[in-house]
């Protein structure tokens, strides 16, 4: 049988939560990919979804290079989309970094790993609090 | 791969002379693969008469692929007529729960008060499994189940046999998770269990206009189908799920209301699903 490309269901039904939500929300699948960020959340990546597209997770963790609030390098095990998606855990964390738009931005992300079933992780939200 | 309709309403059965046409047993589809080999999808009150014929056709070793449980999927099933008979291996495949085994959920409908006789001892040599998250095979044809929206562990089945494709999404609200017109294939819902079927069978419960007032309960909108099916590039769309509430008459008006959304644009002219339909996929 051919491979079909779809998205779990899963990540369909995170996908149209995240598009009625206020809150800045954005959403991977199982490799962390990055498949969608909704609209409150173009102003804190600093571009549209239609600009940024999918992107790898190592491609989006290039980019959005991270520093603590002391402005140390934060390490890729301490930022909550990595502790997501590797540990398969929450994880929340402050820190500041650099956006799609060039722009540095200080942000608090909580991160957590979505499974349709105990053994089935399919991806990871992180939701961008504000002050 | 031939497909035979033994029920095609959806939530109760509604037997009478308002829908003698298209039938009044719920769900229940079977689906004859070229080596032999009996697939059934769902248990549905259709599937009686299907366990009858199955016996006068010596038929002894069934599949049966239930997309869930909800009753007007099940409730035929005490009554198929396999069930009762020591000599017939039933092959159970179903959506998996997170919390509760297959066999555990289906054993509730044999259990009083609803029924007298304990699944355990059901003559037929019953096996269940969960559905596989990786494409399997059946007989000669190559399945792959998915969840699809609808309420509680529910999924679509797509069936793949000497070059045919066969969809099965008999309870489905696709309109749930997004616009449907214009979202690319991959973020619909039941997209990849329908992408260029030759036949999608698909709910198309209500009138555009009954719809607002029962979004959420896990079914479609007649343009809602159309738009489904055309996302997907199926080629032909077959409308399931009557609503117990739609005569024949009704039934013949969201037919038409599907031909004029559909147009001429790719998709076959949508036709009703009707007890007794065979469908010849070459």
């Amino acid at each position: 049988m051919e491979e079909r490309s779809s998205k779990h269901l899963v990540l369909i039904l995170a996908r149209e939560f995240a598009s009625n939500l206020a809150t800045p929300m954005m959403l991977t699948d199982e490799e962390g990919t990055l498949i969608f960020f909704n609209e409150a959340a173009e102003p804190v990546i600093g571009g549209t979804l239609a600009e940024a597209g999918e992107m790898p997770f190592a491609e989006w963790m290039g980019r959005a290079a991270s520093r603590t609030t002391d402005s140390e390098l934060l390490p890729l095990e301490r930022r909550p989309a990595a502790i997501a998606l590797y540990e398969r855990r929450a994880a929340h964390e402050r820190f500041v970094f650099t956006a799609l738009d060039g722009a540095e931005r200080e942000v608090s992300v909580t991160a957590f790993p979505l499974f349709a079933h105990a053994d089935e992780f399919v991806g990871v939200v992180a939701i961008f609090w504000g002050e | 791969m031939r497909v035979t309709i033994w029920g095609c309403r959806g939530s109760v059965p509604t037997p009478g002379r308002d829908t003698i046409r298209y039938g009044g047993n719920t769900s229940c589809v079977e689906v004859a693969l070229g080596d032999g080999t009996v697939v059934v999808l769902d248990a549905g009150t259709g599937i009686r008469a299907l366990g009858d014929d199955l016996q006068r056709r010596s038929i002894r070793r069934i599949h049966l692929l239930l997309t869930h449980l909800h009753l007007d999927h099940l409730e035929g099933l005490r009554f198929f007529a396999p069930m009762w008979d020591a000599e017939v291996e039933l092959e159970i495949w179903g959506p998996p729960s997170p919390l509760v085994a297959l066999r555990d959920r289906i054993a509730r409908a044999f259990s009083p008060p609803l029924f007298p006789i304990d699944l355990a001892h059901v003559p037929a040599q019953v096996t269940f499994h969960d559905t596989p998250r990786e494409p399997w095979s059946i007989g000669g044809a190559a399945l792959r189940a998915g969840f699809v929206v609808h309420p509680g562990p529910t999924v679509g089945y797509r069936i793949e046999s000497r070059g045919a494709t066969f969809a099965y999404i008999p309870d489905h609200e696709p309109a749930l998770a997004g616009v449907i017109h214009g979202r690319s294939r991959d973020w619909v819902s039941g997209g990849s269990i329908a992408a260029g079927a030759d036949v999608v069978l698909h709910d198309a419960q209500y009138f555009e206009d009954e719809y607002p007032s029962r979004v959420g309960w896990g079914h479609s909108s007649v343009t809602d189908a159309v738009a489904f099916a055309k996302a997907v590039d199926a080629r032909r769309l077959v409308l399931f799920h009557h609503d117990p509430g739609h005569d024949d008459a009704s039934l013949e008006a969201l037919e038409a209301r599907a031909r004029a959304v559909a147009g001429t644009n790719g998709l076959a002219p949508p036709a009703l699903a009707r007890e007794g339909m065979v469908l010849e996929l070459a």
